[in-house]
């Protein structure tokens, strides 16, 4: 059992540096797609099957004691003693289990989603890449190990993203997602090092903090949460280090489904499942969370409702559903936040896969406002995405209706209504936005026709119909909170609702949603206009908020002239002027002493006279003083 | 073999005087194949130590000038080890990948002559041979630098030994006083590193020789204000100098704190723990700022040599196991990626004759194993974990917590910074579109720069995922050195400070 976890982790790096360097030995291109494809393809399916053995074997056993598996010492010097080991309980094997199958799946579609683009090879190196890292980042059993995971992940995302790296504005944003995320980095790991003195040498195992954190002071304990959720900011795109995420949809559309959806931007919120004993001895820095999370959701919201591009809105909206995760798992409802990032990952994943034939479909055409009626054209995608959407805008069965309840009722028995009133509104602007996607793309302008329509394969729309199937049913694993009783998660207990209550919470949740629709339906089901900056709060909402903008003056121009000022003035004129000055004052004395020297017996006599008259005048005076 | 050490360090020069009857068409081989048997007795010397022990291996000692207590006195332990290994590795990894073709014999000669001296320093443990070996190694560089270099090549060389022989000299003077009051205690002469260290003085002798001391050293990090000297000496020397340069040589002067500074004047090295650390600060912030100012690749990467070694003067000032075997660690690390970091600045200037970054971009699309390579070397160089460059920086970051939250929090910085200026440039190398047409035509990698530089990526990779084998007997010598230091204190306040940064440590 062991070996199956080490192995888990290690097939995929395996195969990513097989595939590199076939990729790169291979300067001829004779490797066909297929060999890379095999490779890239078997990797995953080992590892998916290989999870799902793992799950099935351990979830019979009792949560607590999970299963370890210790590769090696990794790091032993003075008090710190990091082993590479890993983990897997309750929490992990849910995480395992969805990102090896999602994986898989997305590994599939993009083979075909990918085949003429000629980085082939050089694609699937990094997509078994990150599936390495991101397995690495869960199963980790010391936040040291995690945050490796974590980095790398980081790395994966930045190849990813400027994939295409013959355009510029791609690489921009990939450095922008790599040094944002640094920033958050720079968050976690100083809330390491602080979590690890404080410590005094206990262990540094997630087991060996959790005892440790018993003695450590409030005000300690504080400064950590606080640190590690702004690593959690960076990798989750929340307030105020979302910005890198939209920019990141420069990225083939698999990578947003698997990268930029499903999987690694819920690391934020595993991580903050993952220390969730820490966060529970400091319940305001948690309700800080949570309100981060309620604006971030907010706010994505509304910069979605006025998008064109169909990835960027998708982008949005992950954000917003990332901002509910950290609702809940501020508020110390782990179980319920791991169970929406779970039914996320399904119907966001197949949105974005659904987008992503969408665009194929239509030569690389993104813009919303281009498209319509693609419902007759490309109906097994229209009713994919449509699952999915129903799925996010939580109308039941859907999965994402079980999920996000579950969330808002929360903040609702615990006493956060701010939080609620949020959360609810959220609610209504997604069941909007999304089904202005859904109305603009797939019904509006009902005669449009598209002669040159690129077919789509079945490698493309199985995958979508496996998701599919997902996003419809697996909010009945939430059903009497059996989600959350499994992860078995330290959660925060809230007062039990009456019966009534509950329905309806239920209704209103419904309601709203309805609403969204009606109102998406109303304004965009016929004959849709494009978003307009006529007033202010619309240009307000079309630019962003201009942060963007705000940002690269606050930072980026700030740093660069500052940098530039260090270097022609601080290093060119002064440091090395002050030297210059010396060296010049030296050279100076030099010529003015050698001017003694002049050659002239004249000048000679006169230093001979000159001095034995000094030196008697010194004898005399000494001679004296006896 | 009793003398291995006596082999290592001369076997290099031997063969160097031998070479100037090999015939001038092989010299270059017979450089590849004498650097070859050096890193080979270099391995075999690690293969031979003992890693669970802390003190010196391999000892041996010759009486020079009995009469003033100058002996031949080698050793070596886990802190010197690995950079003489690193010394030996980068020569050889240099020499392979040089692309000089006037006067190559003289270029072997000099490189094997600079090998000598380098592990001379490393291995010497009497003051005089350390200063003798310390000081030879100007001389060879300043002919690379001089003869091989830029159109500005011998202000460059000029400018490179005066600031060092300046600093040098200051040490010289501190030595000998150091001698002088050893005799006035103890009676007898001695310049033994290991007597010294027995030597308790007085605070203010320690604070007037560390500083002395501080001179020599710190000129050679080069620690600001004293760093100006050095990208100008990268900017005009030859690609195999700046590797050499920044791989080996700036070490001596890190190595010297902790060979000299930290044992002999630990009351007053812990005094300037601050001063130091406020310098290393503004080397790690501000010159990651003026390299990311720079236009020229190479500028870039020089300015960030500096920055790194600001985190490891960090390190070496945390007064504690983790902070000093990072900091050791990270000269491993610092040496390996930035050497071969000028070694891939060389390989694009030897196909375009230019290091402006202007001149350069999307060569990923025309030379994607040469862009394979240097992603992997900048990666390693903004710490990436799983590379080399991490587990050195991190361990300095966590030891150095333990002296100031606060500026360990603002040395951390390193780790946004070095991202933009390193993603910076990496971008306008190797993304975007072509825009000059020769570089349409550019050919990768050629099988000697392959053999040169894949080595280095695998030791970058492998001791990432596994440091072990390195840390170890490091990390033993440290733990030695610090216990050491502990005892030796007499202020009751650097007693504190070094029991406190240890706490908990097993001794």
């Amino acid at each position: 059992m062991e070996a199956l976890l080490s192995l888990i982790v290690i097939l995929p790096f395996l195969s990513a540096t097989i595939l590199g360097l076939s990729y790169l030995v291979d300067s001829k291109k004779n490797l066909s797609n297929t060999y890379y494809a095999t490779i890239a393809l078997t990797t995953p399916a080992i590892v998916t099957l290989l999870s799902f053995v793992l799950v099935f074997k351990m979830s019979t056993m009792p949560h607590d004691t999970p299963l370890y598996a210790h590769l090696f010492d990794w790091v032993k010097v003075g008090q710190l003693h990091i082993e590479m080991r890993f983990m897997l309980d309750r929490l992990s094997m849910i995480m395992i289990g969805f990102i090896t199958f999602i994986g898989t799946l997305i590994h599939i579609y993009a083979v075909e989603y990918m085949q003429s683009d000629e980085g082939f090879g050089k694609f699937f190196a990094y997509f078994n890449f990150f599936l390495g890292s991101m397995l690495l980042l869960v199963v980790a059993s010391n936040p040291i190990i995690m945050f490796i995971g974590w980095e790398l992940v980081g790395l994966a995302s930045y190849l990813l993203i400027g994939f295409y790296h013959k355009v510029s504005s791609n690489i921009t944003a990939a450095n922008k997602a790599f040094i944002v995320n640094r920033v958050g980095d720079f968050g976690f790991i100083v809330a390491l090092g602080v979590l690890f003195i404080a410590l005094e040498g206990q262990g540094f195992s997630f087991e060996a903090i959790e005892q440790g954190i018993g003695g450590l002071s409030h005000s300690t304990l504080s400064f950590v949460g606080a640190l590690l959720f702004v690593g959690a900011m960076g990798k989750s795109a929340q307030i105020p280090l979302y910005v890198w995420l939209p920019d990141a949809m420069a990225g083939p559309t698999p990578v947003s489904a698997l990268i930029h959806a499903a999987t690694m931007v819920t690391a934020g919120v595993y991580m903050v499942a993952r220390f969730g004993f820490l966060y529970n001895e400091i319940p305001h820095i948690g309700e800080f969370i949570a309100y981060i999370g309620a604006f971030s959701a907010l706010i994505a919201a509304l910069m979605a409702s006025f998008e064109r591009d169909i990835k960027k809105i998708l982008a949005y909206s992950t954000m917003s559903q990332l901002g509910y995760m950290f609702i809940a798992v501020g508020l110390g409802a782990y179980g319920a936040g791991i169970f929406h990032l779970f039914t996320h990952a399904f119907f966001k994943a197949l949105l974005f896969m659904g987008a992503g034939a969408v665009i194929i479909a239509l030569h690389h055409e993104q813009d919303i406002f281009k498209m319509g009626n693609l419902r007759k054209v490309l109906p097994q995608t229209f009713i994919a995405m449509l699952i999915a959407t129903l799925a996010i805008t939580s109308i039941p069965p859907f999965a994402g209706f079980f999920s996000k309840e579950a969330i808002i009722n929360h903040a609702f028995l615990s006493g956060h209504y701010t939080l609620w009133i949020i959360a609810m509104t959220t609610a209504f602007l997604t069941a909007y936005y999304m089904f202005r996607l859904i109305f603009v793309v797939f019904f509006a302008h009902s005669t449009k026709t598209y002669p040159h329509l690129i077919p789509l394969g079945k490698m493309i729309i199985y995958p979508l119909i496996v998701l599919a199937i997902g996003s419809a049913t697996v909010g009945f694993l939430g059903i009497e909170h059996g989600f959350a009783h499994f992860v078995a998660l330290p959660d925060r207990a809230t007062p039990a609702p009456t019966h009534l209550l509950e329905y309806g919470l239920m209704g209103l949740n419904i309601l709203v949603a309805l609403g969204g629709i009606a109102l998406a339906y109303r304004l965009f089901g016929t004959n849709p206009e494009p978003p307009k900056a006529n007033i202010p709060i619309k240009a307000l909402f079309i630019h962003k908020f201009y942060v963007d903008a705000l940002y690269n003056r606050l930072f980026v121009d700030t740093l660069r002239s500052l940098s530039i000022f260090f270097d022609r003035v601080v290093d060119g004129a002064v440091i090395d002027g002050i030297l210059g000055l010396l060296t010049g004052g030296y050279k100076d004395l030099g010529a003015k002493l050698a001017s003694f020297q002049n050659g002239t017996v004249k000048t000679y006599a006169t230093y001979v006279i000159l001095s034995v008259s000094l030196m008697s005048l010194a004898l005399i005076y000494l001679l004296e003083a006896q | 073999m009793d003398h291995i050490l006596t082999i290592l360090v001369f076997f290099p020069a031997f063969a160097g005087l031998l070479g100037f009857v090999v015939d001038k068409g092989s010299a270059r081989a017979y450089g590849i194949a004498v650097a070859t048997i050096e890193l080979f007795i270099a391995l075999w010397l690690w293969m031979s130590f003992d890693g669970s022990n802390g003190g010196m291996q391999f000892v041996e000692m010759l009486p020079l000038v009995p009469d003033f207590g100058i002996s031949y006195y080698l050793g070596v332990d886990g802190i010197s080890l690995f950079i003489v290994i690193m010394a030996a590795l980068m020569t050889l990894v240099g020499m392979i990948s040089m692309s000089i073709e006037k006067d190559v014999k003289n270029m072997i000669i000099s490189l094997l002559f600079l090998e000598m001296t380098m592990v001379g320093v490393f291995v010497a443990l009497d003051a005089i041979v350390f200063y003798l070996f310390w000081e030879l190694s100007l001389v060879p560089m300043l002919y690379i630098i001089g003869a091989w270099g830029g159109p500005r090549r011998v202000y460059a060389a000029v400018k490179f030994f005066l600031y060092t022989f300046l600093g040098s000299l200051i040490m010289l003077v501190g030595m000998l006083f150091l001698a002088y009051l050893y005799h006035d205690v103890t009676g007898t002469w001695s310049f033994a590193i290991t007597d010294w260290y027995a030597l308790v003085l007085p605070m203010e002798y320690q604070v007037w020789l560390f500083i002395a001391f501080f001179m020599g050293f710190a000129i050679k990090v080069p620690m600001f204000p004293f760093h100006t000297w050095l990208p100008y000496a990268h900017g005009q020397a030859p690609t195999i100098g700046s590797v050499i340069l920044a791989a080996v040589l700036l070490k001596m002067g890190t190595y010297g704190f902790v060979r000299f500074s930290l044992p002999i004047f630990p009351d007053a090295s812990v005094m300037m723990i601050t001063p130091i650390a406020i310098l290393s600060l503004i080397m790690v912030v501000y010159t990651a700022m003026v390299a990311y100012a720079q236009k020229d690749i190479k500028q870039v990467i020089a300015y960030s040599s500096v920055s790194h070694m600001g985190i490891i003067m960090l390190g070496v000032f945390a007064m504690n196991a983790e902070g000093i075997s990072g900091s050791i660690f990270l000269m491993l690390s610092h040496g390996i990626v930035s050497g071969a970091l000028f070694m891939l600045v060389g390989v694009i200037y030897d196909r375009l004759h230019t290091k402006e970054l202007d001149n350069f971009g999307g060569l990923a699309a025309v030379m994607p194993k040469y862009a394979t390579i240097f992603g992997i070397m900048l990666m390693a160089s903004v710490g990436l974990p799983l590379t080399i460059g991490f587990v050195g920086e991190f361990l300095v970051l966590l030891g150095f917590y333990k002296v100031s939250p606060m500026m360990t929090i603002v040395a951390g910085l390193t780790i946004i910074i070095g991202a933009i200026y390193m993603l910076s440039i990496y971008k306008r190398t190797f993304f975007g579109p072509i825009t000059h047409d020769e570089n349409k035509k550019l050919k990768d990698l050629n099988s000697k720069e392959i053999v040169s530089l894949v080595p280095l990526v695998m030791i970058v990779i492998w001791l990432g995922i596994y440091p072990k084998p390195v840390l170890e007997p490091i990390d033993n010598s440290v733990k030695a050195l610090v216990s050491f230091m502990e005892k030796k204190a007499q202020t009751q306040e650097a007693k504190d400070i070094i029991v406190s940064t240890n706490a908990g440590e097993d001794k």
